[in-house]
């Protein structure tokens, strides 16, 4: 990792916001069915600002998963999200692609 | 997230070491694996499958499960010669999301001008591999065709376990080349992993093509030693 990626690299963004002292959510692909747009492991990290850096998707259920950062930032309590076309959220939110996915969020310290 | 454990897991990726964060979803706790460290038990078979297949995902281990992330660290080339092929294999490999860096100790070869933008060093092998050894995760690609400064990088190459050693030369250089590698005492079967001559045999003529030859070679040996170490 250089510089340049760095910039570009949700964990080391993470860590730099905690290093300004700001409050951060890291989200996680963990398990993903049918084609999802991001691979199992995929990050998405965000501030108590609703700041957001990285993704756990091709961009169709990011907005869901920062309102629900700012309930884990606050709570302090981790969540699994699961989101896809079987589900309303998902029909609300949608994952166009047609997959399913689990994201892992939870507060960083 | 324990922050402890974000710091020390971007600090093993900058330092282009494996490592596997670990996460109990059931409390929320984790913890940063390196490749070296012992688990012992199923939960340690889990994470050494995941070392060696690179693949991310959620085991169940005696009634708990984790989430297993995988970081390896990105493929790079690292590039012995400031060569016409160099030029183009910098141009494609970054393309292909390769970060590559080009050794040549020859300053004629090894300008600012013709590199523009690339990770350019020059310097001998000898020296430059000192401070920035090659790893399992590197491929090198020895394009000089002069013994001087190609030897030594793919001795090195061969005993630091790089995924992909290149070798460029006819079959006659490279017959003279093995007899010599097998002269300074390197091991038959090591010197049997370079792949000479290099480059997918794709017919290539000009610079550009033997580069597109030299690339899919390395992405085949990147891909190819995942499903060979899934398999082991």
């Amino acid at each position: 990792m250089d510089d340049a990626t760095d910039t570009l690299d949700p964990l080391a963004v993470a860590e730099r916001w905690m290093d300004d002292g700001r409050t951060v959510a890291v989200a996680t692909v963990v398990e993903t069915w049918g084609s999802a747009p991001r691979p199992v492991g995929s990050h998405l990290v965000i501030d108590a600002d609703g700041n957001f850096h990285g993704s756990v998707s091709g961009g169709c259920v990011e907005g869901a998963v920062i309102t629900e950062a700012q309930d884990v930032i606050d709570s302090c309590e981790p969540r699994m999200l699961e989101f896809g076309v079987a589900d309303e959220t998902a029909w609300r939110v949608g994952l166009s692609c047609g997959g399913r996915i689990r994201v892992y969020l939870e507060r960083l310290g | 997230m324990d922050p402890h454990c974000l710091r020390k897991l971007n600090a093993e990726r900058r330092a282009r070491r494996a490592v596997v964060s670990l996460t109990d979803l059931g409390d929320g706790r984790d913890r940063i694996v390196r490749e070296a460290d012992a688990v012992v038990g199923p939960l340690g078979e889990a994470i050494t499958a995941a070392f060696r297949s690179g693949r991310s995902g959620v085991v169940e281990v005696e009634g708990r499960s984790y989430f297993l992330n995988v970081h390896l660290p990105p493929p790079r080339i690292v590039v012995i010669g400031a060569v016409h092929i160099s030029q183009a294999l910098a141009a494609m490999a970054k393309v292909a999301g390769f970060d590559l860096s080009i050794v040549d100790p020859r300053t004629a070869f090894a300008t600012e001008e013709r590199f523009a933008g690339v990770d350019l060093v020059a310097d001998w092998p000898e020296d430059v591999l000192k401070q920035r050894p090659l790893d399992a995760y590197t491929a090198l690609v020895a394009v000089t065709h002069d013994p001087k400064i190609d030897d030594f990088p793919i001795r090195t190459a061969l005993e630091a376990g790089c995924f992909y050693v290149g070798a460029l030369g006819s079959r006659k250089t490279h017959a003279r080349r093995v007899e010599r590698l097998l002269g300074a005492g390197m091991d038959a079967a090591a010197i049997e992993r370079i792949r000479a001559p290099i480059g997918l045999d794709i017919g290539a003529a000009s610079p550009a093509e033997i580069a597109v030859a030299i690339l899919a070679e390395v992405i085949e040996a990147f891909r190819r030693r995942e499903l060979n170490r899934g398999a082991a």
